[in-house]
């Protein structure tokens, strides 16, 4: 075959649209636009699910949910929040980001992202269906932890292919950034040099193309436990329950990091741009990011404390997990030492880059006092464990998504959002916040259940105040939303930089970024994290 | 192999808008919801499957047909070309994981779950099991069946599909030197061995669920020893599909010694499938 | 507006937490320990809160420190250092230290948490949905523990009853100062046996067996619930334990084991229609009112109607073996023969094609029940 470099044409050099804008997009930044709007969507839906648990919990005694129906909002509100809104949310932004910080015409593979996008609404279609037929959604929590999924009615088929669905798109958007970071740099951008936002990334889709497939085999056990006779779960038949939970936190642990890492990478980013220094211990930040990595892999079984495990797994696990902190311990101490010393500004992101590292410290924290096996027999299964993982993932993984909306929105858009809406939109979140979910360890330690829909007295007092705040927190997202619609239209025309601290490729493209950049690659000369230092040619347009 | 170019190459392709993506969402949703209804027993399930299948086949064709239009084109280069590799490079790896779930299964019957579910202890549950492997019969006294003989058909097939990796390298040998006629005969082969190693499963099926009782229900080795070799045999379907949708391509005068992205990707995963039935034949079948 | 009113009750309950917690006392902490166990945990976790609280503290400090003092408008200018290897080793190896300093008393504890033998006593403990069940292996006596408060507020009453879903209607009791092992298992799905003043959380797994302990050092009633979740009625199935004094409890074993024999049920007994009905409406609201409903109409999709059903007004043997041996179809319809005895299956039966709008008139005998399990087994 004859290569004929010179006259290969540019095939998309138009903007399509109307509708088909979207539903055919190949464009990296439109499908990144997609990812967020339906992760925020999504958002909401498990927004309300949870208030609709706090509305039950308001007041001891059942007022408006039946116990059946309670448990599937408590399961559907995890499911969602975990596959519709976090992890779509931080695909989105690798999407909009990773090409323009890399240098990149576009993804890898533009089409089959366009794919990856288009599975989640029938994926979410299928989970949100599932409330609707005999028997309600799948009402097992979202562990699904099997021998009641195996139980359940046809919402647990449902949910069940919704989960192979997302998976499908969860590996393919996974594959894609995997590989356009590897092959899509622009000349003058070795992995080392990297932002550590495309380290998080890569680190984070290698998670999901390890272990998504693992939960498809975890429910796929379960459905043939269900319907093909088959006793995968089931003594009677020589299976055994617990390699269900097994399966699943193999999958589930690095799980939660696949939520977590992205969420460094943002904060990465965004304090060294408003500290004006650049970020402290970058090689550092790249081990501890992988090792991170590495160690998820080791640790699943500290959800299992008290399965039963034999005590020398038990004393495994728990170590392996313990080990953990110090990695991430690396990451809070660098981002502080980026700070130390610095020229700090506080705007939006960079607060909500604070409050994230503030709180999930917190979050953190309270995950090592639950990694002593001994202390967890206490705290498994109670609001304990629940005040834990809305600290990493709700002051962790959201507001890294919250700081990163606002750092990428002069961008993205061309205009600046309301920093007076954006900063109450912050103080707001971080009050109420702590009023829903701090008081939630004390329940827990006080011996309150999890996944309850109607609670003993002495647990009254807490759960009032974290319902009040849960409305007020829910309340404070109007805040985002009406902020973010009204700037698209009315915000100021950002200039091209509006961060003085700002460095990486991103900023040196025209604002709002140009529908199509870099579709020939421009050559840099970068400094560790993405900064640029000088770059030539690139065209876009 | 793809052209590493000697000039570093300026563009690299992003195809434009296309509606075979959103086509496949469809597809993906009628699969779901059809399986969800079908497995309950309500024949709607079936309707919708059979339109998500149709759906999902029109979606193959219409974009694998441009994905394979744009290579004629001479759209993809080296750059291209590696993303292509590293990206089946990837999905096989995830197919390794998903087989890794259903191993952890069988390890976990076999070495944990049994063990002690004939244990001491566990008299006061089971008073009369005894743990052995395979199990022969299940803790809760069901029917007995019989174990896989592994000398029998399923060396027969570990020698097939060992030879149809070597015949596909003799391919590949065909297609590097330019001997085109070796390159079809190869595939051919391989093909043709692909789909007697799935005749002789359906064979060793039906006697095992006749003959031996060996259902899905039949214990812990039943239902790993079908979700296993199913799970497998599944993918020699699939790669069968795949390699003979590259030799109709061969027969077309496509692929050279330089651009055979289709041909390697095809390669690599049926290499795949093969390691993954001798861990098969030597987990399932023989220990 | 109703927010404003939810603001005030927020601030009414840190205000005034007694009055909303109806004059209980704020608990922020683990309940008092009342084993050796418990307080093991108690003090591992003090140390730790301490430990993680200085950590928080200290990140919090420098950041502060560095909020107000390296600010741009405080007119700081940035330092360009990015590097410095030793500060990275400091702070890679001294959480390793805090970590391993950890570590040390956190594997004592999980050692003394995994020493079950040398026990005094054995009881088995079986999670079943959604109640536990009892059993003195030692002497060879057992029984059911269900929830005892109602499950609404009743009417016409503006308080819940003080113990509301902490009240059970037979209580494990235990002897203080004796090694109890606890042998656990379930019956559907998986359970778990919490009682935090004990200790005590442990998973019950159908299929196998899981084992715990316990010594309660002084008489009294500590509550817990099950914290696995395990369907509809997980947030019902409470758990008590009464602690009582060796020679107190040895008078309750005694009073059970004759109450035992007194009451064990001649299966070849033949029964009046009324007796049957009557001692199978027991049954049934004990057993199968949380799927089926008192009023016999299931809950559509998930668990079928009674009343009416084919199976019920139809053929008797159909009827027993969906009772004696559950349903291959939906394991949530379990084998009964495995807990209740033949006359308690005979009543039951009797009583559902006897009730509602089921009028057969027909009575199964404790004979036909035994005969039954015979032909199953
Ligand atoms: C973003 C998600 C996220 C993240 C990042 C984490 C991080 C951690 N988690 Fe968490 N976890 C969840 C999400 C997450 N978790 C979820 C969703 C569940 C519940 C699932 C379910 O059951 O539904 C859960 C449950 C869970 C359990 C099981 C509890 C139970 O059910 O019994 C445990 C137990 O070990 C645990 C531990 C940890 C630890 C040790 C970390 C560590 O990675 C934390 C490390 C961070 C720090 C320690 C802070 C910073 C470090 C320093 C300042 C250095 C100095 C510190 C020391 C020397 C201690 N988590
Ligand atoms: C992944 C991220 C994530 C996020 C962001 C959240 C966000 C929230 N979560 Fe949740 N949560 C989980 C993941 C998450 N959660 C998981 C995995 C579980 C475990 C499930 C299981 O047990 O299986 C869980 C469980 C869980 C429970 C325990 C349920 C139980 O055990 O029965 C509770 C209880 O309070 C809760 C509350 C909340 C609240 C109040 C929010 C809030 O932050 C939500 C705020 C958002 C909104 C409120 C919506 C936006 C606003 C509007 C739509 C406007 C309208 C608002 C008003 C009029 C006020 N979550
Ligand atoms: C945990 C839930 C649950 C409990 C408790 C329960 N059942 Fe059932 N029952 C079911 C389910 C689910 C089915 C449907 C089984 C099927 O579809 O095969 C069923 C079916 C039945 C049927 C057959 C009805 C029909 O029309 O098919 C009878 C009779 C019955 N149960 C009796 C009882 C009795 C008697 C008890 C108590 C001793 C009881 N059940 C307790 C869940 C339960
Ligand atoms: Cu039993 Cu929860
Ligand atoms: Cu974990």
């Amino acid at each position: 075959m004859v290569m004929a470099h010179t006259a290969d044409p540019q095939p998309v050099v138009h903007k399509p649209h109307g509708w088909r804008r979207w539903l055919f997009a190949t464009n990296h930044k439109d499908i990144g636009t997609l990812y967020l709007w339906f992760a925020f969507c999504m958002f909401l839906v498990g927004g309300v699910l949870a208030l609709c648990i706090r509305t039950e919990l308001f007041r001891p005694g059942l007022q408006f949910f039946q116990p059946a129906l309670f448990n599937q909002l408590t399961t559907l509100h995890g499911l969602i929040m975990v596959f519709g809104a976090i992890m779509p949310a931080f695909t989105g932004l690798a999407n909009w980001m990773l090409p323009l910080m890399l240098g990149a015409p576009d993804m890898a593979f533009a089409r089959m992202n366009n794919w990856s996008f288009w599975l989640l609404p029938p994926a979410m279609a299928l989970l949100l269906l599932s409330f609707l037929v005999p028997g309600g959604a799948a009402a097992t929590g979202w562990t699904l932890y099997a021998p009641l999924s195996v139980q359940l009615g046809m919402g647990m088929d449902l949910t069940i292919f919704a989960i192979h669905i997302l998976g499908v798109s969860s590996i393919m958007g996974a594959i894609n950034i995997v590989v356009t970071i590897i092959n899509l740099r622009a000349p003058g951008m070795p992995m080392m040099r990297m932002p550590m936002f495309a380290w998080a990334s890569l680190i984070t889709a290698y998670l999901i193309i390890a272990v998504m497939p693992v939960l498809a085999g975890a429910v796929t056990m379960v459905l043939t436990d269900r319907h093909f006779g088959t006793h995968f779960f089931n003594a009677a038949g020589g299976g055994d329950p617990i390699l269900y939970q097994h399966v699943f936190w193999f999958f589930g642990h690095p799980e939660v990091y696949i939520m977590a890492l992205p969420a460094f990478g943002i904060v990465s980013q965004v304090i060294p741009t408003f500290a004006r220094k650049p970020l402290f211990g970058y090689t550092s930040m790249v081990y501890a990011t992988s090792s991170i990595g590495v160690l998820s892999f080791m640790v699943w079984a500290h959800h299992m404390f008290v399965t039963g495990m034999p005590a020398t797994a038990q004393l495994f696990f728990m170590y392996a997990t313990m080990l953990i902190a110090v990695p991430t311990g690396v990451k809070v101490f660098n981002w502080i030492a980026t700070m130390w010393e610095g020229s700090m500004s506080f705007e939006t992101p960079m607060l909500f880059a604070i409050g994230f590292i503030l709180l999930f410290t917190i979050g953190g924290l309270s995950g090592v006092t639950l990694s002593v096996a001994a202390v967890d027999v206490q705290l498994h299964g109670s609001y304990y464990v629940v005040a834990h993982f809305h600290y990493v993932l709700v002051a962790g993984a959201l507001f890294s998504l919250f700081a990163a909306v606002y750092y990428w929105f002069p961008k993205m858009t061309g205009r600046m959002y309301g920093e007076r809406l954006g900063k109450l939109h912050f103080w707001w979140s971080l009050l109420w916040f702590n009023v829903t979910f701090f008081p939630m360890h004390f329940l827990g330690l006080a011996g309150m259940p999890r996944r309850i829909p109607d609670y003993a007295l002495q647990f009254t007092t807490f759960n009032q105040i974290a319902s009040v705040g849960a409305f007020m927190f829910g309340l404070g997202q109007l805040i985002f939303l009406f902020n973010i619609l009204h700037s698209l239209r009315h915000g100021k025309t950002a200039p091209q930089q509006p961060w003085e601290g700002a460095n990486t490729l991103e900023w040196r493209l025209p604002t709002p970024a140009p529908y199509h950049s870099f579709h020939e690659a421009p050559e840099l000369e970068t400094a560790e994290n993405g900064v640029v230092l000088d770059m030539r040619g690139g065209k876009h347009g | 192999m793809a052209v590493l170019d000697e000039h570093p190459q300026t563009h690299y392709f992003v195809p434009a808008p296309s509606r075979w993506p959103a086509l496949g969402a469809v597809a993906l949703f009628c699969l779901g919801l059809g399986a969800a209804f079908a497995v309950n027993g309500m024949s709607l399930g079936w309707w919708s499957l059979a339109l998500g299948v149709l759906i999902l086949l029109r979606m193959l064709f219409g974009w694998f047909g441009d994905v394979i239009g744009e290579n004629q084109l001479g759209r993809y280069h080296g750059q291209e070309g590696m993303s292509f590799r590293w990206g089946m490079g990837w999905f096989i790896f995830s197919e390794v994981m998903l087989f890794g779930a259903f191993f952890a299964a069988l390890f976990w019957v076999r070495l944990v779950a049994l063990p002690t579910l004939g244990s001491l202890d566990y008299k006061l549950l089971y008073p009369d099991f005894s743990a052995s492997w395979p199990l022969l019969t299940a803790p809760q006294p069901g029917q007995a069946y019989q174990a896989m003989e592994a000398w029998g058909l399923p060396a027969l097939n570990t020698l097939i599909l060992l030879s149809s990796g070597a015949t596909l390298t003799w391919a590949h040998w065909g297609l590097m030197l330019g001997r085109r006629a070796q390159l079809k005969l190869g595939l051919f082969i391989t093909i043709a061995l692909g789909l007697s190693f799935l005749s002789l499963q359906a064979i060793e099926y039906h006697h095992a669920w006749t003959a031996q009782q060996l259902t899905l229900s039949a214990g812990g080795y039943g239902m790993t020893f079908y979700m296993l070799t199913g799970l497998h045999g599944m993918h020699v379907l699939l790669g069968s599909i795949i390699l003979l949708v590259v030799w109709l391509r061969v027969l077309r005068g496509h692929f050279d010694a330089q651009r055979h992205f289709a041909f390697a990707a095809a390669a690599w995963y049926w290499h795949f499938v093969d390691v993954v039935w001798l861990l098969l034949f030597v987990f399932v079948y023989w220990l | 507006m109703s927010c404003l009113r939810m603001v005030g009750s927020a601030v009414a309950c840190l205000l005034l937490p007694g009055e909303a917690a109806s004059a209980q006392e704020l608990a922020i902490n683990l309940p008092s320990p009342a084993t050796s166990l418990a307080r093991l945990e108690y003090d591992l976790h003090s140390m730790l809160l301490l430990v993680t609280g200085v950590i928080f503290l200290l990140v919090l400090a420098v950041m502060l420190y560095a909020i107000v003092r390296h600010r741009k408008s405080a007119g700081h200018i940035a330092r360009q250092f990015h590097e410095n290897t030793t500060v990275e080793i400091i702070w890679t190896v001294i959480p390793l230290l805090i970590l391993l300093a950890i570590a040390w008393p956190a594997t004592r504890a999980v050692l003394n948490q995994k020493s079950t033998h040398g026990e005094d006593m054995t009881i088995k403990i079986t999670g079943y949905q959604w109640k536990w069940r009892y059993d003195y292996l030692d002497d060879n006596f057992g029984y059911m523990s269900h929830l005892a408060t109602p499950r609404t507020m009743p009417a016409g009453s503006t308080a819940l009853p003080a113990h509301y879903l902490l009240e059970v209607d037979e209580p494990l009791v235990v002897p203080t100062g004796r090694k109890v092992r606890l042998l656990l298992t379930a019956n559907d799905v998986i359970h778990s046996w919490w009682v935090p003043q004990l200790g005590i959380k442990q998973d019950a797994i159908p299929g196998f067996l899981r084992d715990a302990w316990f010594i309660v050092d002084q008489p009294g009633i500590y509550r817990g619930q099950c914290s696995e979740l395990c369907g509809k009625d997980h947030g019902f199935m409470p758990i008590v334990v009464e602690a009582r004094s060796p020679e107190d409890y040895a008078r309750w074993r005694d009073a059970r084991l004759k109450q035992a024999a007194a009451s064990a049920d001649d299966p070849s007994r033949v029964w009046s229609l009324a007796a049957l009905r009557e001692r199978g409406e027991k049954v049934y609201g004990q057993n199968c009112v949380p799927c089926h409903q008192a009023s016999g109409k299931g809950i559509p999709g998930s668990f079928p109607a009674l009343d009416g059903s084919p199976v019920v007004n139809g053929d008797k043997a159909a009827h027993i073996n969906i009772v004696l041996n559950g349903s291959k179809k939906n394991p949530a319809m379990q084998a009964w023969g495995k807990q209740l005895s033949d006359t308690d299956i005979a009543a039951v039966i009797t009583y559902e094609r006897n009730a509602w709008g089921n009028h057969t008139g027909q009575l199964v005998q404790p004979a036909e029940v035994k005969a039954a399990r015979g032909g199953a087994a």
